[in-house]
């Protein structure tokens, strides 16, 4: 699944080898060889065929390319594959559990009508589920300030911030 | 994006010999590192990845009553750390008001330090900009000022002009707190005040910061007084969250009775650097925790500044960021709540 782009290389004289990266995604472990420029981003969707994650703008201003990666929400856009040996990483494709029943936040998005295109959405639900490993956020204006990293376009925000104070909510009272 | 060479370092000799080559870079975070390669205004053939260099990646407790913060670990991380949050609290905020949580997981402590600056002609590679290409000229002269620095910036006739800011959030509140920035490099290890550790831009606007190629930070210490009791940090945007400051504030108030014993006041979005002026904080001292004091601190600090058309409302934001963060200050229980809307 390479594309052509990832496999044409300019004349040099300096070695641009593929690298063997090893890491985990979704619970499965994957290998594979890439260039040491190719973002993670680019790994999970075009080397791996998960393409939820999504690419926005590659420059880390969206959030749509948000993974959790060991514990935290990263950029994939920003990161290196090369840079991930080793790690542990979950897309929005691995988040449900296995018997085919929706995350909290799936569930919630779709309850709330969280989106409009959706582009936005798989980083909004990674980077909420971050959110709620790193901080207790106490108020949904403090939540609203640590989402800021997600953009949706369509303009779907109360609904998300909606969808995620409710999970939120539901995990504080357990 | 060049094609570059990736190489993970795992000792620090290796590491500087390594990154001292003219045509590499070290990468930590790469938020900033990778952003500035895909827009082509950084350029390195050879990537060193410094991420698995020995050391503890915590904060620690220092013998002298500070902390020290391992320079790889994460912003976030540092924010959120109970050593910080207890007895550093301005640090913490500072840092949460700046960038994504996102973000804030990837950037590392060191890295927040040699980020640079966000201006647009600077990003723009189709635009002469002396920090990018010295001798080209500054397109920001003559541009879009909005965002541009209102002091210690260079300007024209001078053929090396820039007015550039320096865009951490982090390191105002490292400025105010007199953080030690520890490297090591090509001539063994050195510790930096933080003062000296950023520039202004002179003659030589290429240089953000006095490190020497092939120096990597390695831990920056806090010293005792955190100002834990009366801080603020207010931070002024064109968006409540997620956009670089216009005008922010770190205050450091420490009070005896009703009199200010002593403060520290660092501003950033206004200058090639965290900005401090030692006049403007002794004039505090010994006097009551007054608006009307505040101000005349404000004049003193802000002495000097020049606007030009989109960025001279700064300069009386800037003293009025000053007098209110150093209200603020009094109360920092009230006005620090988490969240980015100040209160």
């Amino acid at each position: 699944m390479l594309t052509e782009n990832a496999t044409l290389l300019p004349e040099t004289k300096r070695s641009f080898d593929p690298k063997k990266v090893t890491f985990t995604v979704n619970g499965k472990p994957r290998e594979i060889n890439v260039l040491p420029w190719v973002s993670l981003l680019d790994a999970l969707r075009e080397y791996i065929g998960l393409t939820g994650t999504k690419k926005g703008c590659d420059h880390g201003q969206c959030g749509a390319c948000t993974v959790v990666c060991d514990g935290k929400r990263v950029l994939s856009c920003l990161t290196l594959a090369v840079m991930k040996e080793g790690s542990e990483i979950t897309t929005i494709e691995g988040i449900a559990s296995d018997n085919d029943e929706l995350h909290p936040l799936q569930k919630a998005f779709i309850e709330h009508d969280a989106f409009q295109c959706g582009y936005c959405t798989p980083g909004q639900i990674c980077s909420a589920i971050g959110m709620m490993q790193e901080t207790n956020p106490s108020s949904r204006a403090e939540v609203a300030d640590l989402l800021s990293g997600n953009l949706c376009r369509c303009g779907a925000n109360s609904n998300i911030l909606d969808a995620v104070m409710e999970v939120y909510s539901m995990k504080n009272e357990q | 994006m060049n094609n570059f060479s990736y190489t993970q370092a795992t000792d620090v000799q290796e590491a500087i010999h390594q990154g001292g080559g003219p045509d590499s870079a070290y990468i930590a975070g790469g938020t900033n590192l990778l952003d500035l390669m895909k827009y082509n205004v950084t350029e390195a053939n050879a990537l060193i990845d410094i991420n698995h260099l020995p050391g503890e990646r915590d904060i620690i407790r220092n013998e002298n009553g500070g902390v020290r913060l391992n320079a790889f670990i994460s912003n976030g991380t540092t924010a959120y750390h109970s050593l910080i949050e207890e007895n550093y609290p301005l640090l913490t905020r500072a840092i949460l008001a700046g960038a994504s949580g996102q973000i804030r997981n990837m950037a590392t402590n060191g890295g927040n330090l040699l980020q640079r600056t966000r201006c647009y002609y600077f990003y723009d590679i189709n635009t002469p900009c002396n920090k990018r290409e010295p001798g080209t000229g500054c397109s920001a002269i003559g541009g879009y000022t909005r965002m541009m620095a209102i002091l210690g910036a260079t300007h024209e006739p001078n053929d090396q002009a820039c007015i550039a800011v320096f865009p951490s959030d982090m390191c105002v509140a490292l400025a105010v707190l007199e953080a030690v920035v520890n490297v090591e490099g090509p001539n063994g290890e050195r510790s930096i005040a933080f003062s000296d550790f950023h520039r202004l831009p002179g003659d030589t606007p290429q240089f953000d910061n006095n490190l020497q190629k092939g120096e990597i930070i390695t831990s920056i210490d806090l010293p005792a007084q955190g100002f834990a009791q009366n801080y603020s940090y207010l931070k002024l945007r064109d968006r409540n969250s997620y956009a670089f400051a216009m005008v922010s504030v770190a205050t450091g108030l420490e009070l005896e009775g009703d009199r200010i014993k002593e403060t520290r006041i660092a501003l950033g979005g206004v200058a090639h650097k965290p900005w401090r002026v030692q006049e403007g904080e002794d004039f505090l001292k010994g006097k009551t925790a007054t608006p009307e004091n505040f101000a005349a601190a404000a004049e003193i600090i802000i002495e000097g500044a020049v606007g030009y058309k989109d960025n001279a409302f700064k300069i009386d934001l800037a003293k009025r960021a000053i007098v209110r963060n150093g209200l603020m200050a009094l109360n920092p229980k009230e006005t620090q709540l988490p969240g980015a809307v100040p209160n």
